[in-house]
């Protein structure tokens, strides 16, 4: 994970975008239905109170089941889940120092309420993140952007996104020479704000010709205000018993402890 | 400033979606009405390329630190306050579902704190100080002063939010000793970084610019939807955030009350059924009672009461100060209204 910011999320964003290429029984779902689905999802676990930690261990069943049925790598998967741990840290840190009281004493050892609500984040975060990514890598992005046009959103808004999607690591790229001439050249000098000004400058003009020459080309190929994104995928049976049956299960571990079950095994395994 | 999943209850984060949903829609709508295509290209690669500036990091003078580029003034500056709001939104969406960056449920929390903000209420104030033909150091302090006061809106709505969904435990006074300083400097460094862009652009290619158009009164319709918004957020968004926790209270207990193992994960379903009992109900930002050693009296009705009460008051005085700033700026605003309107 060396090199510049710039290179690492180009990679990043490209590694997810392959995933998704892939075929598989979920993969063929309509993109609604998994829009929802983890839309609910997310839902779901945010809705548990700030102590909740063993509740929301069963939850993890899903990106888990998502990504074997899907057949993404799972260790990957799993590396860029992690990746939001230190800032879930990061938030969740003044928990401890503003919640003091001791409410678990584990082999003589008081643990404050702080500590677990600490826990409960670094969770959140790591099935919010599993759930953004599992649903982009199953799904595509221009697909994601489809669903969200058919359940709503503005049109201007769904356009503003596939160009951003299709342009993204061209100007990525772009971006990358140009810091990677300048650092050549700089003999090891920090940017400062105000070549920062001119480079972000140089770079916002070339991104404006571009665009240009983009509109043209649009123009010639006869662009009426949207993209061609293939043929219309259906609402099916298969779509109906995904939702039903997730948000079903999601439904169940919110209102049944499931943690007297999953949970023995997560927990005590672990200690 | 992202807002993240984890700190957020759907309550509130479901508003900020609903906020953000009628601000795109009312955003996609004003740019419907504008008959230029070359529009369309324009913001889809401006969006690219708010994403690539993001991610080169300049040295901030005198910390040894460095920072990236916000962009949503730099934008509204660019493209007018509506494309900018979609061009920011299109990156947040990209940011949560591709790195999971704040998350879906946040994106509502995120599109507003950094889109709304910067082009609703910062590019206005930054036209209004600006004037019609700046010089280079009018400019950029009227960009400083409109990045200060954007950056300082989001980190308060960060804070409002934070606070509202009761995840975190940081007391609304010290979240916002910490925010609003830390973000002072931030929008003094944001103001400079766009103020050099600009006049860079200002230098280069003066016609990409767009000349001073009237930012008036649908701006404050607007500013007066968010008022109610934030009102909203703070009075039933912080009660909601009180009484969900019950729910899980109520789960836990069920199982701790039916079951009789002795089992060590039984001991932490007891005693995490305990820690509902005693705090659960008092986060952190409410008015403490008297200090009392039971913790079973608390479950009653009067003390829930009393509990959603402190709560409320806690988010209202937060949405009364965003009230006061939003109004002193609104009367700018209309005040700027009607003078150019004599003007003409």
């Amino acid at each position: 994970m060396s090199g510049p910011p710039v290179l690492g999320a180009l990679v990043e964003f490209r590694q997810l975008d392959l995933f998704a290429a892939q075929s598989s029984g979920v993969h063929r779902l309509d993109a609604r239905a998994k829009v929802v689905v983890v839309l609910a999802f997310v839902v779901c676990v945010m809705s548990f109170g700030r102590y909740a930690v063993a509740s929301l261990l069963p939850y993890f069943a899903f990106p888990v089941l998502v990504a074997i049925w899907a057949q993404l790598p799972f260790a990957m998967l799993a590396r860029k889940v992690a990746m939001v741990v230190p800032i879930a840290v990061l938030i969740g840190l003044p928990n401890p120092f503003f919640d003091r009281e001791m409410v678990l004493h584990v082999a003589g050892l008081g643990i404050s309420g702080g500590w677990i609500s600490l826990v409960s984040i670094v969770l959140r975060a790591l099935l919010a993140a599993a759930a953004a990514i599992v649903l982009v890598a199953v799904t595509g992005f221009p697909a994601v952007c489809g669903a969200l046009e058919r359940l709503g959103m503005p049109k201007a808004l769904a356009v503003q996104l596939l160009f951003l999607y299709r342009y993204l690591t061209v100007l990525g790229e772009e971006a990358l020479r140009m810091t990677t001439a300048r650092e050549l050249r700089g003999g090891g000098r920090k940017l400062s704000i105000r070549l920062y000004g001119v480079l972000v400058g140089r770079l916002l003009m070339r991104t404006w010709d571009r665009a240009e020459r983009i509109y043209l080309a649009m123009c010639a190929r006869g662009f009426v205000g949207d993209f061609n994104s293939g043929p219309v995928s259906r609402f099916g049976w298969r779509d109906l018993a995904f939702v039903g049956g997730c948000c079903g299960a999601f439904l169940l571990f919110r209102v049944r402890d499931v943690v007297q079950v999953v949970g023995n095994a997560a927990l005590g395994g672990g200690r | 400033m992202h807002m993240a999943d984890a700190l957020l209850s759907p309550a509130v984060g479901g508003m900020m979606w609903g906020a953000t949903a009628v601000t795109v829609a009312y955003c996609a709508r004003r740019l419907q009405a504008d008959p230029d295509e070359r529009r369309v290209p324009l913001m889809g690669v401006l969006g690219a390329f708010l994403f690539a500036a993001q991610m080169i990091n300049f040295s901030i003078p005198g910390t040894g630190s460095s920072g990236h580029l916000g962009g949503g003034l730099l934008l509204a500056i660019l493209l007018g306050p509506h494309a900018a709001f979609l061009v920011v939104a299109s990156v947040l969406m990209v940011q949560a579902l591709f790195f999971a960056d704040g998350g879906l449920l946040a994106l509502g929390c995120n599109i507003f704190n950094l889109g709304f903000f910067p082009a609703f209420i910062g590019y206005p104030l930054y036209r209004r100080l600006c004037g019609p033909a700046p010089g280079p150091g009018r400019a950029a302090g009227a960009a400083i002063v409109a990045a200060i006061v954007s950056l300082q809106l989001g980190a308060f709505g960060v804070v409002l939010e934070t606070v509202g969904s009761g995840i975190s435990a940081l007391p609304f006074g010290t979240f916002v000793l910490f925010m609003l300083p830390i973000h002072f400097a931030i929008g003094i460094v944001e103001g400079l970084v766009t103020a050099a862009v600009v006049s860079f652009v200002r230098a280069t290619r003066p016609e990409v610019l767009p000349s001073a158009t009237s930012v008036g009164s649908s701006i404050r319709s607007v500013a007066v939807t968010f008022l109610a918004l934030a009102m909203a957020l703070g009075g039933v968004g912080a009660w909601y955030a009180s009484k969900d926790p019950d729910g899980l209270e109520w789960s836990v207990a069920r199982v701790t009350g039916s079951s009789e193992q002795n089992s060590p994960d039984t001991a932490v379903h007891a005693a995490l059924g305990r820690i509902q009992q005693q705090i659960a109900l008092l986060p952190d930002y409410n008015f403490r009672k008297p200090a009392e050693e039971g913790g079973q009296a608390r479950g009653d009705g009067a003390a829930d009461n009393e509990t959603r009460l402190g709560t409320s008051v806690a988010g209202i005085v937060g949405g009364l100060i965003t009230l006061v700033v939003a109004v002193v700026i609104g009367t700018l605003l209309a005040r700027r209204a009607r003078r150019s309107g004599m003007r003409n």
